[in-house]
């Protein structure tokens, strides 16, 4: 562990700016700077690397690394903004030095353009519905923007609705709809009858729907359901009974804390009975 | 079932011997935190300094009311709840010194017309008390995902009438000629905010100030350890 490493660090008047292939998998905290691989070779200890004179200031070509979540740009350098484990992706394919983020613990939704919620219809008002995602402002919807939208069939108020951001930044009310790019449903509109909605943290979220995610499968084992995740932080789950929905929120909603161990157990405890 | 995690530290920062007469008695009282323990805020943390606890819970960037929203940047309201009795002048004033502290750290541009709260309650005060709900602020808005660009955290010291500096006093110790709070930032240990009472002359608030910044060490190195340990959980 780099414990007393860190610690003769901090001692030093202000914190020093570590390169961020360094603190990769490491909880950083806010106010920590980190290095871009391509200023790290250039700010390299004691310069010993020769380099020819550039006659232009900064002609170096930089590598284009993506920001994402929980990190800002500051100068030339990243600026951590909240508390969390720093990852990584490499680029698929092309240049480019890939993303970096914080994965962080939070309940709050912060609307996100292209994300897929869930919302419950609160009101209507002129042409369009407004829609309770959990964020700071409800979103608004189009009554046309569903597939096969006609006076007929469009939600009520107090229905759950299955969508996708369209416009969601920090200036402007979100904005959702139901259909893709091509007009067509694909799994979104309106959430059937009965079921039920309860709410957990963001990151179980991104959990259980990362794609090696064994939870999901453990579950749909155990009992046929329907399932239906938000990013909002927000799960519809239905089975074919009361009881058999009410355990399965419950062991979702336990599955954060629970190790997979324990987790085992509890399936294989509830396949028996 | 609330995820907790409970850390408790001793700190005793390294006293100079043999340095003047006025020598401060660096030692913080033992800390303890706890964060993610109340269910329905966004981020809540409670914070032991001592005998003196508060309690925090952050909800936001929430919906703002018409009147209180700002175009361009987060409104933030602090509420500080005493343990007895109703909120009084002292709370206001205690409020708006911790509201100033948390703007200046808060990125309230990435979430305009929001508002983020802050409701802090006096569980029990021993001294220190704006200190602790500074502390306890920090750690409460950390919780909450609250982007921020740096950590701060709150010291107070007290004069004796003889010279002497007492960091983190207990109430009795604050019964001296002078009680000095201030808030200092994680990136450059730099003053965000300072709140003092009584009489103390130009160079004895500069070795507070100096005291206080190297307690402030102790006090991240604390929070960096509370928070390394919540993520091991996960």
């Amino acid at each position: 562990m780099a414990e007393p490493a860190s610690v003769a660090a901090e001692s030093l008047a202000g914190s020093r700016a570590r390169a961020a292939r360094t603190v990769l998998g490491q909880v950083v905290l806010p106010g920590e700077e980190l290095l871009l691989p391509e200023q790290e070779d250039a700010e390299g200890p004691g310069g010993a690397v020769e380099r020819p004179l550039s006659l232009n200031a900064r002609a170096c070509s930089r590598v284009r690394v993506v920001c994402g979540p929980g990190l800002r740009r500051c100068g030339d350098r990243l600026l951590v903004t909240k508390c969390g484990r720093l990852r990584h992706k490499e680029p698929g394919s092309g240049s480019g030095g890939g993303v970096y983020w914080v994965d962080s613990q939070q309940k709050r939704y912060v609307p996100v353009k292209g994300d897929h919620v869930i919302g419950i219809v609160t009101a209507k008002s002129g042409d369009i519905f407004k829609v309770d995602v959990g964020g700071s402002e409800p979103a608004s919807l189009s009554y046309l923007s569903f597939e096969g939208a006609t006076k007929r069939n469009r939600p009520n108020v107090g229905d759950l609705i299955y969508g996708q951001f369209v416009v969601a930044n920090k200036d402007m009310e979100p904005e959702m709809v139901c259909i893709d790019s091509c007009g067509r449903a694909n799994g979104m509109g309106v959430i059937g009858q009965d079921g039920l909605l309860f709410k957990v943290t963001l990151g179980l979220i991104r959990k259980l729907l990362a794609p090696d995610c064994e939870i999901i499968q453990e579950v749909g084992k155990l009992y046929p359901l329907e399932i239906v995740f938000g990013m909002n932080g927000r799960i519809w789950v239905k089975a074919k009974t009361i009881q058999q929905t009410l355990i399965l929120a419950n062991i979702l909603e336990a599955c954060e804390h629970m190790t997979s161990d324990q987790r085992k157990q509890i399936f294989s405890r509830l396949a028996e009975s | 079932m609330e995820e907790e995690t409970h850390t408790d530290a001793k700190i005793r920062a390294e006293n100079g011997t043999g340095s003047s007469p006025r020598g401060p008695g660096c030692s913080l009282r033992h800390f303890a935190c706890e964060q993610n323990l109340l269910s329905r805020p966004d981020g809540s943390a409670s914070f032991l300094q001592g005998d003196t606890s508060v309690l925090a819970g952050v909800y936001g960037p929430a919906e703002v009311k018409v009147s209180k929203e700002i175009f361009n940047k987060a409104t933030l309201e602090v509420i500080l709840r005493p343990k007895i009795g109703l909120p009084g002048v002292a709370e206001k004033s205690r409020e708006r010194l911790i509201r100033n502290t948390c703007e200046a750290v808060v990125l309230g541009t990435l979430h305009p017309r929001t508002s983020i709260t802050v409701v802090l309650q006096v569980v029990s005060d021993a001294g220190s008390l704006l200190a602790c709900c500074l502390n306890a602020a920090c750690m409460a808005l950390v919780d909450a995902g609250v982007p921020m660009r740096a950590l701060f955290c709150g010291v107070a010291c007290a004069l004796d009438s003889d010279g002497t500096l007492v960091l983190d006093p207990t109430s009795k110790q604050e019964k001296a000629r002078a009680v000095l709070t201030f808030a200092l930032d994680s990136v450059e240990r730099k003053l965000l905010m300072s709140s003092t009472k009584g009489l103390y002359s130009d160079t004895e608030l500069q070795q507070c100030l100096a005291a206080a910044q190297a307690a402030s060490q102790h006090v991240f190195r604390f929070y960096r350890e509370s928070l390394q340990r919540r993520y091991s959980k996960s």
